[in-house]
């Protein structure tokens, strides 16, 4: 296990709103403005700090949509139904508004571009958004690391990235399973994701992939349940969860 | 104060006492690990208690069954701001497992099956603060949630309950687990946030 680096405490910044890329009807992409940011790796995430006039102050954990690029970082939040913070972020907190950013936080979750093993990435919904990271940390080393990606959603218009993510890129696979509606024109019927699906688009147990699954915790315990059956090492199976559990 | 977001104004302050500075009230129950979850049989099942000199106790699950248990009905507190009240448990308080033992241990370092380790100070799980809980709210505890046994220690953050428990290594020295080598603080308390190195 790779010790990170850290050294004394995280220091909150003040991050500035500079672009806003709204992705779906529910979800935008912020581009902050992070002075003195020192760098992270893709997977990793910041705690995110609001504080209103009287002093009250409530703090969230998002996920990094981009990798290190000076003092520019992007998260990409879902609006979530009387989300607090999620809300605001999504609603009006607007361009020149100040947050407070902590991070990089999390070494486990995290994808290095010298790492020359094949990658398998996972996505549940809004589990996209650190495994975009990744996609685009490829692409920013310039590395060939055979990818692929299965991104599960309910409906295409719930897509995130879906410009970027349709101009094809050597050595990046993508399956997309739809589990309430297909685009148009797409042969068969919406389905979860399931051993077929793993069995056909995932890398071979033996290929040794490294594999990142995000997403809502049912999804997340599906998929790596099925790679296990499938015979990959749970060493090799990394995981990220939100939402409520099943029970 | 910090500085302050425009047109924010948060939710309606709960000002419950019981929850610690910054975190939120769960009704549901999250679940976060860092890998897949381990499928472990009782019938294989073994926890063992290992002290500094290397003395190794061990039981099986069937000797965890016949060990006298508690029932604590207790607050937990994760690091990702959630908070849950009143959670029902049952198990075996960590004083019936290393009471008797001959060590002068400060520190202990969890295994988990899967891999899983954190560590803590002896003295947070002695005293009636921690348990081996193998049920929850009245029934088996589920492999999502660390089942067949997890630790529990209600009083610091959740991922010092180290799920799918199999053992305690007795040390005199502190090491870091899984998270507090990857910059998670060393210790842990929620009423003091302390959630990243230095915090």
């Amino acid at each position: 296990m790779a010790r990170t680096a850290v050294s004394g405490r995280l220091a909150w910044r003040v991050a500035r709103l500079a672009e806003i890329r709204d992705e779906t009807p529910t979800a935008r992409t912020l581009v902050f403005d992070l002075p003195g940011w020192p760098g992270h790796l893709a997977g990793q995430h910041v705690d995110v700090r609001l504080t209103a006039a009287d002093g009250y102050r409530a703090q969230r954990s998002y996920s990094l949509a981009a990798p290190a690029n000076g003092d520019r970082v992007e998260l990409t939040i879902q609006r979530v139904a009387d989300g607090e913070v999620s809300e605001h972020l999504t609603g009006p907190y607007a361009i020149g508004d100040p947050i407070e950013i902590r991070g990089p936080i999390g070494g486990w979750f995290a994808w290095h571009p010298q790492n020359p093993e094949p990658v398998l990435l996972i996505a549940g919904g809004s589990g996209i958004v650190p495994l975009m990271a990744m996609i685009r940390a490829r692409r920013a080393a310039g590395v060939r690391t055979p990818f692929k990606l299965i991104y599960s959603l309910r409906t295409p218009a719930e897509q995130y990235y879906a410009d970027e993510l349709r101009t094809p890129v050597a050595g990046l696979d993508i399956t997309y399973v739809y589990t309430r509606e297909l685009p148009e024109g797409r042969p068969g019927i919406p389905r979860r994701i399931d051993v077929a699906t793993l069995n056909t688009a995932a890398w071979p147990a033996e290929f040794g992939a490294t594999t990142f699954i995000c997403g809502p915790t049912a999804f997340v315990e599906t998929a790596a349940d099925i790679l296990l059956a499938l015979g990959h090492d749970p060493h090799q199976i990394r995981t990220e969860r939100f939402g409520p559990s099943r029970d | 104060m910090g500085v302050v977001t425009p047109g924010f104004q948060g939710r309606a302050r709960s000002g419950n006492p019981r929850l610690p500075p910054g975190q939120y009230l769960a009704e549901d129950f999250p679940v976060l690990s860092a890998g897949p979850t381990p499928r472990v049989r009782t019938e294989t099942w073994e926890f063992a208690v290992t002290t500094e000199k290397g003395d190794k106790h061990t039981w099986s699950w069937a000797e965890l069954m016949a060990l006298p248990s508690e029932k604590p009905t207790v607050d937990i507190h994760c690091v990702t701001q959630w908070s849950k009240l009143d959670t029902r448990w049952r198990g075996v308080a960590i004083d019936t497992l290393v009471g008797g033992l001959d060590t002068e241990a400060d520190y202990v370092l969890v295994h988990s099956y899967g891999g899983y380790t954190t560590n803590l100070p002896l003295a947070d799980l002695l005293d009636g603060q921690a348990w081996i809980a193998y049920e929850y709210d009245g029934k088996p505890l589920t492999p999502e949630h660390g089942g067949p046994a997890r630790l529990l220690v209600p009083h610091l953050y959740f991922w010092k309950s180290a799920k799918w428990v199999r053992g305690l290594e007795l040390k005199t020295r502190d090491e870091p687990g899984f998270w507090e080598n990857v910059g998670y603080h060393d210790y842990g308390d929620p009423w003091r946030e302390q959630r990243y190195q230095g915090d």
